[in-house]
């Protein structure tokens, strides 16, 4: 195995890393005395350029490659899964062009494709030090771009404490991975769970797996860590907080659910009603049904779109967790369609937020008064989004929600022992329509403020948001169309 | 055929969508003639239907092949009642909204979007399918009152919403654990409503589940004590709103009930027989005396339908095929009767006088002023009373007859109901439109807007309705009783005792 061949392997993370140095050298080189707008427009046009040379680098491996022992694994999912992270990230580069908060702005476009380079080299790991280094690439990138707006004091408090809250699940994942490696003596997931069979759960591996989830549950929002995120969406400035919300979790939840599937194997235990066994799906299931209750119970009270969007966020990690603990081979795609239609979905409604935000000055429920009519496109793509967050079928929401409640309740067999998170997460879900209704109630039911304006949307923007709505739609007509890869 | 009325409607929401926002006039148009053809659909598809008896599948492809569930659209005698019934409902609740000025075009987009969602339920033999399309029927709702309502519009709005919500959730809830235990008991997934119904399912199971899918399909329907959305929601809504919540949405929770609770879980029915007959008796005496002293005329109304739904409900839960039968005939009933009601009440009345209490309508005569809205009412009023020569007197007959049988007392007490409904349709009528009050100080000095044509052929159009099925119930008891007594039927395991 000799570089070139590592290089070929990892094509589409190196085409971006050039795309970065790139995007970096044209804004510093010939865009100097240009405005905002025009940096912007040619910064992202080239970000997007190399994001589709990568796109066509993920489809030239076919079958199963592992060269270099768990740190860099090239398989099909791996490769839909980077694929799904680039257009996420095309997608995050479209609503941010009309941005004007920074002046930085070849900066901000190679942190966001730094951002997603650490994303998608995560998502091909399956060794401890290659997941931590990845996961940290990504997160520096993440707490920067959450820092963004210097001109706004909330967006350094929001970085700062993203930041601290980040850096102290650094420490817990790192300390998890530790003790992994010292009771295994290695750090390839399947060869920590080779070494792990039979032993039994002792004392050491069950904090193995506290840290481990202390350190993921941080990443993917989940309560009781959760603290972070509702400053961070709101704090940051909008296109950041999207891919936050979207390609993250992505990412994030991939390698969660490897990591306990792969490397916990034989450590499951059970959070069967009346039948509980130590093992990290007791945890897991915990830690769901708290992020499902009080996420979806604070989310009511927001009067911020951003914060609402957040914490509606951490009910999602709650439902999106039911599809870790069910732990079957169908329930793997069933979380995988679930995230990658929800990183779409809320990457959308950011999107939309974006503009609001723009014309009005402000993400507050008040400023979305009469949206119907003053952008009446605008508003229905945000009525496709909040329709599909709260599980309105037939939108891809739904259909991801129905897959990952029914591969939990089908999870052992006919018993329904998980059913008791499922009824939960399905009761928790009605109450989500009310909070996602008061939106959109803003949009469609009351006037806006006299002599309110159009709003104008950016075309790109526009395209970009249309195209997340017939997809969300799409997704949620025909499934197949995503369920055939994962 | 039949598949076209879910097409037509989604159509029809589509090219208003697509029309300028000042086109008031064509919005109106089209959605008229959206709803005629679908209407035209329905009962051509249902006169060539071969057999009523058997399940005739229209269109059957895979949809989500991982989870067994498919692209599925049947009909069976109820569903094609129930099609020609949103038929009727669609074009007449049009007819009597011929006068929103504001947002024309949203508010008939929002209209042809529910109707769609009507028929794809009564026509959905898939599990998932029929979920798919009873929740799309909530976010018209919601906008259609919240939005061109009026008394406390925001508030109904949102509690129908909710309620709606929460009720799908707990059929959910009940799909996906019916769904997983199917699965292990087979060995293959599958939400074919035919083949789940053909499922043995534990009868523990069936215990606790029945009653989560029968209560959350039981909302809609207006059981007790779940029914409160009911009478507020009916109020906000505008006229056309309250026409379809009562003509067809309510009967959407009636069919789930049947079709989907009980077909699938025979046992659990026969175990909550008695508190469901319980539950619909309650709900009849309530709403008949709760209508008995409302001060708004829409409110009387409002709750006459929650104790209508309850002689479906009863006749749910008889059991056996008279009563079952008859239930199905009064949500036909039931659906033309109300329309109408809500009709005189709020496009004729309301919208006019800009009152709906009776202390203002007494004065007013409007008897004189308008005597056609008078007849009207007197006709639908003596129909809803259950009148011979009615449909409701045959439905309601049937029903009773059934649950003469399992539950003598009940259908003593649910006459009752009968006879408190003639005194608070005697009270309406008189209070509303004959009253001797005398035009007090309030007096109207201007004159009423007259009666306008669309209003006219609406109304005769259901009153013609229930009289036709009041002479000849034959016409659709020939294709719900088929359907309740073939013993291949899915009915079949329900009404024969099945494994308890």
């Amino acid at each position: 195995m000799n570089y070139l061949e590592v290089f070929q392997l990892a094509a589409p993370e190196a085409a971006l890393t050039l795309t970065v140095l790139l995007v970096l050298a044209v804004d510093l080189i010939t865009l100097r005395g240009e405005s905002i707008e025009r940096r912007f427009q040619t910064g992202a046009l080239v970000s997007i350029i190399g994001c589709l040379m990568a796109v066509i680098f993920t489809f030239t491996h076919y079958g199963r490659t592992d060269p270099l022992h768990g740190l860099l694994v090239v398989d099909p999912l791996a490769n839909f899964l980077k694929l799904v992270l680039l257009i996420l990230t095309i997608f995050t580069m479209l609503i941010s062009v009309s941005e004007k908060f920074t002046e930085h702005v070849g900066e901000y476009l190679a942190l966001v494709l730094l951002g997603t380079i650490g994303l998608m080299l995560l998502v091909s790991a399956e060794d401890l030090l290659m997941i931590f280094i990845s996961l940290e690439l990504a997160s520096l990138s993440l707490y920067i771009l959450t820092a963004f707006n210097k001109r706004n004091a909330r967006s350094s408090e929001a970085a700062l404490k993203y930041f601290l809250f980040g850096g102290m699940s650094a420490a817990f994942l790192l300390f998890g991975f530790s003790l992994l490696y010292g009771l295994s003596g290695s750090t390839h997931l399947p060869e920590i769970a080779g070494a792990l069979k039979g032993r039994g759960l002792d004392p050491l591996l069950l904090v193995a797996i506290v840290t481990t989830v202390i350190g993921f549950g941080f990443k993917v929002a989940a309560v009781p860590f959760h603290l972070w995120a509702p400053d961070a969406y709101e704090g940051a400035p909008t296109p950041s907080a999207a891919f936050i919300a979207s390609g993250s979790k992505v990412a994030s939840f991939y390698i969660l659910a490897k990591i306990l599937t792969l490397g916990f194997a034989g450590a499951e235990g059970s959070a069967v009603w009346h039948g509980y066994v130590p093992g990290w799906t007791p945890v897991i299931a915990v830690v769901a049904a708290l992020s499902m209750v009080l996420g979806n119970l604070t989310a009511i009270v927001q009067s911020s779109v951003k914060r609402l969007l957040a914490y509606s966020a951490i009910a999602h990690a709650g439902y999106m967790l039911l599809g870790v603990l069910a732990n079957t081979p169908s329930s793997r795609s069933a979380l995988l369609f679930y995230v990658i239609t929800y990183a779409l979905t809320v990457l959308g409604a950011f999107g939309v937020v974006t503009v609001v935000e723009e014309a009005t000055g402000g993400d507050a429920l008040a400023n979305f008064a009469g949206l119907s009519r003053r952008a009446p496109g605008l508003s229905l793509c945000l009525l496709v989004f909040l329709l599909s967050l709260a599980g309105i079928p037939p939108l891809a929401g739904f259909i991801g929600k129905f897959f990952v409640f029914s591969a939990a309740a089908g999870a052992n067999a006919g018993h329904l022992g998980l059913l008791w998170l499922v009824i939960l997460a399905i009761l928790m879900s009605a109450v989500s329509f009310y909070y996602y209704l008061q939106v959109l109630k803003q949009a469609y039911v009351l006037d806006a403020p006299e002599n309110a304006p159009a709003i104008k949307v950016p075309p790109a923007t526009m395209f970009a948001l249309v195209l997340l709505a017939v997809l969300v739609v799409l997704l949620g007509i025909a499934p197949g169309l995503l369920l055939s890869h994962l | 055929m039949l598949a076209w009325t879910i097409y037509i409607s989604f159509i029809g929401v589509l090219v208003l969508m697509l029309l300028p926002r000042e086109a008031a006039r064509a919005a109106r148009i089209i959605a008229l003639l959206t709803a005629i053809a679908g209407c035209v659909a329905a009962f051509a598809g249902a006169v060539q239907q071969p057999n009523p008896g058997e399940v005739t599948t229209i269109v059957k492809i895979p949809w989500i092949p991982a989870i067994g569930a498919s692209y599925y659209l049947a009909a069976d005698g109820i569903s094609l009642v129930l099609v020609v019934l949103t038929g009727l409902a669609a074009v007449a609740g049009i007819l009597f909204s011929w006068n929103i000025e504001k947002r024309t075009k949203e508010f008939f987009a929002f209209y042809l979007a529910l109707i769609g969602g009507v028929y794809g339920v009564f026509l959905s033999f898939d599990v998932l399918l029929l979920f798919v399309f009873y929740e799309l029927t909530i976010i018209p709702k919601y906008f259609l009152i919240a939005r061109w309502g009026s008394t406390r519009k925001e508030y109904g709005a949102m509690k129908l919403a909710l309620y709606s919500f929460v009720g799908s959730h707990l059929v959910l809830i009940g799909l996906i654990a019916a769904w997983v235990v199917a699965r292990a008991q087979t060995g293959h997934a599958t939400l074919d409503l035919m083949a789940l119904s053909r499922v043995s399912f534990p009868l523990g199971f069936q215990h606790w589940v029945f009653p989560l899918v029968f209560v959350g399909f039981g909302i809609l329907a207006g059981l007790w004590p779940f029914h409160t959305w009911a009478p507020t929601g009916h109020v906000a809504a505008p006229t056309a709103g309250s026409m379809l919540l009562a003509g067809v949405v309510m009967k959407l929770g009636a069919y789930g009930c049947l079709r989907v609770a009980m077909v699938l879980f025979p046992d659990g029915v026969r175990m909550w027989q008695n508190e469901i007959a319980a539950l619909a008796v309650i709900g009849i005496i309530y709403g008949a005396g709760a209508a008995l002293v409302q001060k708004d005329f829409k409110f009387v109304i409002g709750y006459s339908s929650v104790s209508h739904m309850g002689f479906v409900l009863l006749g749910l839960a008889t059991l056996n095929t008279i009563g079952l039968s008859g239930a199905v005939l009064q949500m036909f009933s039931h659906g033309i009767i109300a329309g109408l009601l809500f009709a005189v009440v709020g496009r004729m009345v309301y919208d006019r006088t800009h009152t709906r209490d009776f202390k203002d309508l007494q004065t007013m005569q409007l008897g004189r002023l308008l005597p056609f809205a008078g007849v009207t009412f007197v006709l639908a009023g003596v129909a809803s009373m259950g009148l011979p020569g009615f449909s409701g007197f045959v439905a309601e007959l049937q029903v009773l007859m059934g649950a003469w049988k399992v539950f003598p007392v009940a259908t003593i007490l649910s006459g009752l109901g009968i006879i408190i409904g003639v005194a608070y349709i005697l009270r309406a009528v008189q209070k509303a439109f004959y009253s001797d009050a005398g035009p007090g100080e309030s007096g109207h000095d201007h004159p009423l807007e007259p009666i306008s044509v669309p209003e006219r052929i609406g109304a005769v159009m259901l009153i013609a309705a229930s009289l036709v099925i009041g002479l000849f119930p034959g016409l659709l008891l020939n294709w719900i009783q088929p359907c309740l007594n073939s013993p291949l039927s899915m009915f079949a395991r329900l009404l024969n005792g099945g494994g308890l």
